[in-house]
């Protein structure tokens, strides 16, 4: 039996303020990375081509699509997933406000949801709906039908001013 | 919906690029954003060899004013170009594109380098370039050259590069006095690829339009000049009835075929309506102008 060996790069990467060094396969992408290699299940995965956002996670501070950054292409980079940014407290805000306003069904965007709306308010700390409706269009939601999240996404906002 | 197997090399330098690239041959790809080559990897649409990323190639980066041009480096993300204060004054064509394509996480890495080079027909930048008269410079192992825009693009995606050569810059001249520059486009969803779309440039002397690019996307394989609807403009105010003309004209310069988004029929319609909207909207803007 003949075994194709799979290419392989080694990266080090500051992954929630912890160094973590490996070698990863060179089309392994960051998503499969954080959650296959490093068990952080938090970030989820779905279409795997660009499309849903469910793989939304940040990079050297810049929101990005988990499924389309090859995990070779990082070393020296800072990376931030959900776990991160919930221990550190930096939206607690925005995550209690999903829960008042019941803008988590399923859970399954909502990681992805949280850290696109953290990336808004950054930016933008006053937005209007459309606005909101617009930073978080390329995030599908297939539960809540965006209402509840838009509306959580406000009220935070008009309560950190 | 994984990507084949490849090998990853980082080129921190443009010699290191051609050096790589030599080394691995004819399947070698260029890596830059990757958000739409790694999107292709993953249907397995081209199996590369290897990927050779130049995302840190820093002499790719960047944007700079000298005289009538601003110089914008193909690695330069989409999402910089948006932020930046020089092609909000200088270039506001590319100003109001960066916003309408893909979304925030996408432009974050997303080049401008790469959405000429992957050429997509229905991609705004490609068009804004030809409208814009941009001139693309490309370098390879034997050295730099100039393309402008419209003889770049040579079909779905197809372009004038030769296989061992990068985009590197891309010089795009200031917008003049009595000049307008306007994108208006149809999508389905926020952030999707257009249905039809069009980047206008328009300038007036004395009241009359003295330079006309209208420029459509998503209406053929390439980003299509509508020269005759050019043609119809100049000369004339910029009013109702030139308007019409235009908007008639303009049918004669396009020969869409069908898409997902809908046949020749719609196409053909939706054409119409975002001429008539962009050339609307510079009419609005110059009589507020002139007030
Ligand atoms: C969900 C989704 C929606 C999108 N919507 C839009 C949209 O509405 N409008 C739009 O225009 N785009 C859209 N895109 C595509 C996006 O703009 C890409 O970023 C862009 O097309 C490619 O840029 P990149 O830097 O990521 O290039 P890559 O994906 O890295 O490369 C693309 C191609 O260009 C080549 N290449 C890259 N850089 C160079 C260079 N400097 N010289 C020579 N060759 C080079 C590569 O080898 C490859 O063949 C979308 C993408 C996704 C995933
Ligand atoms: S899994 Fe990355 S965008 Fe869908
Ligand atoms: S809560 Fe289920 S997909 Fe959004």
């Amino acid at each position: 039996m003949t075994t194709t060996a799979i290419n392989s790069n080694a990266i080090t990467v500051i992954v929630n303020g912890e160094r973590v060094s490996r070698q990863v396969p060179a089309r392994q992408h960051l998503i499969d990375f954080l959650r296959t290699d490093l068990g952080l299940m938090g970030s989820h995965v779905a279409c795997e081509h660009g499309v849903c956002g469910a793989c939304t996670v940040r990079v050297d501070g810049m929101i990005v699509r988990g499924c389309l950054v090859l995990a070779a292409s990082l070393d020296g980079s800072k990376v931030e997933t959900i776990e991160g940014v919930s221990d550190t407290g930096e939206i607690r805000d925005l995550q209690d406000a999903f829960i008042a306003r019941n803008a988590a069904q399923c859970g399954y965007c909502t990681p992805a949801m949280l850290l696109t709306a953290a990336d808004l308010l950054a930016h933008n700390p006053n937005p209007s709906r459309e606005e909101i409706r617009e930073h978080l269009s390329g995030n599908y939601c297939r539960c809540t039908g965006y209402q509840a999240i838009v509306d959580a996404v406000e009220t935070t906002a008009k309560a950190r001013k | 919906m994984k990507a084949p197997d490849f090998v990853y090399e980082r080129a921190s330098t443009l010699e290191d690029a051609f050096r790589l690239k030599a080394k691995h041959g004819d399947l070698a790809r260029w890596l830059a954003g990757g958000q739409s080559l790694l999107a292709a990897l993953a249907f397995r649409l081209s199996e590369p060899t290897a990927l050779i990323d130049i995302s840190r190639i820093d002499s790719l980066k960047g944007i700079t004013r000298s005289d009538a041009m601003v110089r914008i480096g193909a690695g330069t993300t989409q999402a910089r170009i948006g932020a930046s204060a020089l092609i909000c004054q200088h270039v506001p064509l590319l100003a109001e594109a960066i916003p309408l394509i893909a979304h925030t996480a996408i432009r974050n890495r997303g080049t401008i380098g790469g959405s000429l080079a992957f050429a997509d027909p229905a991609a705004e930048l490609p068009a804004c370039c030809v409208a814009l008269e941009a001139t693309l410079i490309a370098q390879g192992p034997k050295g730099e050259r100039k393309i402008a825009a419209r003889d770049f693009f040579e079909g779905v995606y197809a372009t004038a590069l030769a296989d061992d050569e990068l985009l590197t810059a891309i010089d795009i001249p200031i917008v003049q006095s009595g000049e307008r520059q306007v994108l208006v486009e149809l999508t389905r969803r926020s952030g999707d690829y257009a249905m039809a779309g069009i980047a206008a440039v328009v300038r007036r002397e004395a009241g009359k339009i003295s330079h006309a690019r209208l420029t459509y996307f998503a209406l053929g394989d390439r980003p299509v000049a509508a020269s005759a609807a050019e043609k119809s403009l100049l000369g004339r105010t910029l009013d109702g009835d030139a308007i019409d003309a235009a908007v008639r004209a303009a049918l004669g310069d396009i020969d869409p075929s069908g898409d997902l988004n809908g046949g020749p029929a719609t196409k053909r319609h939706l054409a119409q309506v975002v001429l008539e909207r962009a050339l609307k909207r510079i009419m609005t803007d110059a009589a507020q102008t002139a007030a």
